[in-house]
């Protein structure tokens, strides 16, 4: 796996954003801090957002993950009845009662009370999750690329050793063990070693950004390492790490709903996977009139896990520069880069 | 070159090591301790208290009474010759049960990921040979659908429309209950008809995104000049598109296919819960409700020597593989 790195690491070293914006801002000495920053928002907020906005993808994207998260300023607004048990009428089919558009459970529980209310929790997951994965995988990836040495081979030797786990089983044991009901907690405890993969590839990339000139003069006027891999390393993997962070929060989705749906994670509130368990063992695999029990939830993580894998798709699009040629009709390849092997990580 | 292979070898025995090490970490972190619940539940069986000591010994090749790096001395000691105690809630060794368990888990791991990357290889290079037609676009979008939906989805589903409603299937199980396990043909054929659930909802999900990788390497392999190059010297179409595009194509992923290999044994716990069946993931998670400490650390060693050994593979071919790529793994020269 090693070796397809050397792959994806061109693909990012040509990549436009960051470099062009370090060119053209230390070219012109009296540019003030206002006008950086104004230059960054541009270069690296703006520009993308219409990039993105301008794919059909993306927006679609956009617009799912927009959805789950009013879904859950519902829920945390209290806009929507807080689900209980003989709140209405037992197994309510879809759209039966329009009081209850999503149906009710054989507790005359509302299915749409259950999805609502799960969804801040879930967000609040997938959120954490993904932030600690790249998180984690920036630090041990710029840090060892950048450093190298001893300190980049001890650190890749742990990331090989983390990487030789095997993710649920080890989160399995780890949620008997700490029992975490904390939602933050749970996504960090789903992608307890996640990060280590997407650090082994941050590592390479890190290592052909290096041997850049720009690095090199920071290095010659004494800039401190800290400050050199936060402004001249970070800015250029960047792009790799945000489709990755969605490609995280979506293994966050698929793992937890899992357990919970095992009854292997703990849960103190209904969850979509918890609903998911309910249904399945309360018998809604056996009779039509309780299907919609099984695939309201279902139909919650496929809407979510859509809407991530779109979003991702589309970064990849806004920050691939070979794909952002083609987009546009220039079919001519600017970089020698292979996709990047996101199927590594993708277990579930 | 060789020296590279010597270390790459030395570090797969280091990391089960370490792993072992880990496992032996674990039963002492986990709530209680594994002794102080063994022990109650071993008295609740109605065992004398007097014969307790000697039975989580039994169990667990470890003295509980001995210093902990004794204990840990005879853990390792006995893990290396393959022996992880005996099951506390099967009262059977638990290497029996691990080698019953395995051949089901590894046989629809590994049918289903050759399943995997055969159909998205194939759907792959047809949406890259006519990119941006109606049918790449459309199975764009289906492969986008298809890697959203979690493999347990599926499988509830198949589930319970091919075995709970229509009848097809076997709705549990690795064989029928009144096979004789032996090597015949009413065996096979009962083996094949449990599998092909199991085996059906872990490829489905996976076929999306293998896909779209293959349209990708295969759109950047077509825009190179070497396949133009090949065009113009007039070679025959099938050559170009199974010396030239195909295989350039399909090589970044042989790395990701040996690891997925891997990974998806991790995924057995919860796909072999939902058709009861009975592999490694399925006797890792009843060992975990059951609290059945060597039970589970041995199927989470032995799922993790798996993953090690596919990572090792995968580094170790894919030089010989891909001449694009020498061994030595170039990273490590910095």
């Amino acid at each position: 796996m090693k070796r397809t790195e050397g792959h994806e690491s061109s693909t990012l070293a040509t990549d436009g954003a960051g470099v062009d914006w370090r060119g053209s801002a230390s070219s012109s000495v009296t540019v003030t801090r206002e006008e950086r920053l104004r230059e960054f928002y541009e270069e690296n907020v703006l520009k993308p957002m219409i990039v993105a906005w301008s794919d059909s993808r993306t927006r679609l994207g956009l617009l799912i993950i927009g959805f789950y998260l009013l879904l859950s300023l519902v829920a945390i607004f209290g806009l929507w009845r807080e689900p209980s048990t003989s709140q209405a009428p037992r197994y309510l089919m879809l759209f039966e009662n329009m009081k209850y558009p999503l149906g009710t459970t054989a507790s005359g529980t509302d299915l749409a009370a259950l999805i609502i209310h799960s969804t801040p929790d879930i967000l609040l997951m997938v959120t954490s999750g993904g932030l600690w994965a790249t998180g984690i995988a920036v630090l041990v990836g710029t840090v060892a690329g950048y450093k190298g040495g001893s300190v980049g081979r001890v650190l890749m030797s742990i990331s090989d050793f983390v990487m030789a786990i095997p993710g649920l089983p080890l989160v399995m044991i780890l949620a008997i063990t700490f029992n975490p009901k904390n939602p933050i907690l749970l996504g960090i405890i789903i992608n307890i070693n996640y990060w280590a993969g997407l650090g082994r590839s941050i590592h390479s990339q890190v290592l052909t950004i290096r041997e850049n000139n720009y690095v090199e003069a920071s290095r010659t006027m004494g800039v401190s390492t800290p400050r050199i891999i936060l402004k001249d390393v970070i800015p250029n993997i960047m792009p790799y790490v945000t489709v990755n962070f969605v490609f995280a929060a979506r293994y966050v989705v698929f793992a937890s709903i899992g357990l919970f749906f095992l009854g292997v994670l703990p849960y103190s509130d209904q969850n979509w996977g918890v609903t998911l368990n309910f249904a399945y063992s309360g018998g809604a695999l056996f009779s039509w009139s309780a299907a919609h029990w099984l695939l309201v939830p279902m139909a919650a993580i496929i809407g979510l896990s859509i809407g991530l894998i779109l979003l991702g798709q589309g970064m990849d699009r806004v920050f691939n520069p070979r794909v952002r040629t083609r987009l546009t009709g220039e079919s001519e390849s600017t970089a020698s880069g292979d996709e990047k092997d996101t199927g590594m990580t993708e277990v579930l | 070159m060789s020296n590279y292979y010597v270390r790459r070898t030395g570090r797969v025995f280091a990391t089960i090591f370490a792993v072992a090490t880990l496992t032996f970490g674990l039963i002492r972190l986990l709530p209680g301790g594994p002794f102080t619940q063994l022990r109650a539940q071993l008295l609740r069986q109605g065992v004398p208290a007097s014969e307790v000591d000697a039975r989580i010994a039994n169990l667990q090749n470890i003295n509980p009474n001995e210093p902990l790096w004794q204990q840990y001395l005879d853990y390792m000691g006995s893990v290396a010759q393959g022996n992880f105690g005996e099951s506390i809630s099967l009262g059977e060794p638990v290497a029996r049960v691990i080698a019953e368990a395995v051949p089901w888990t590894v046989f629809v791991v590994l049918v289903s990921t050759i399943l995997m990357f055969a159909v998205g290889i194939f759907l792959g290079s047809l949406q890259a040979y006519w990119e941006g037609s109606r049918f790449d676009k459309a199975f764009s979008g289906l492969s986008i659908a298809l890697m959203s939906v979690p493999f347990y989805v599926v499988a509830v589903i198949s589930l319970y429309i091919f075995s709970y409603q229509w009848g097809w299937l076997p709705t549990a199980g690795t064989v029928g209950a009144s096979v004789e396990k032996e090597l015949s043909v009413p065996f096979l054929l009962s083996a094949l008809e449990h599998s092909i659930l199991p085996i059906f909802s872990y490829t489905l999900g996976g076929i999306g995104g293998q896909a779209l990788a293959m349209r990708g390497n295969s759109i950047q392999v077509l825009g190179n000049d070497y396949v133009r190059v090949a065009r113009l010297r007039g070679l025959a179409d099938r050559r170009i598109a199974t010396r030239y595009v195909a295989r350039n194509a399909i090589l970044p992923m042989y790395t990701g296919f040996l690891l997925l290999l891997g990974f998806r044994l991790s995924g057995t716990v919860i796909l072999e819960q939902i058709f009861s069946y009975t592999g490694l993931g399925y006797y890792m998670f009843a060992a975990l409700k059951a609290n059945d400490y060597p039970l589970m650390m041995a199927t989470f060693l032995v799922i993790t020597v798996a993953l090690i050994v596919g990572v090792y593979i995968a580094d170790l071919t894919y030089s010989k593989i891909d001449p694009r790529i020498s061994a030595g793994g170039s990273d490590e020269a910095y």
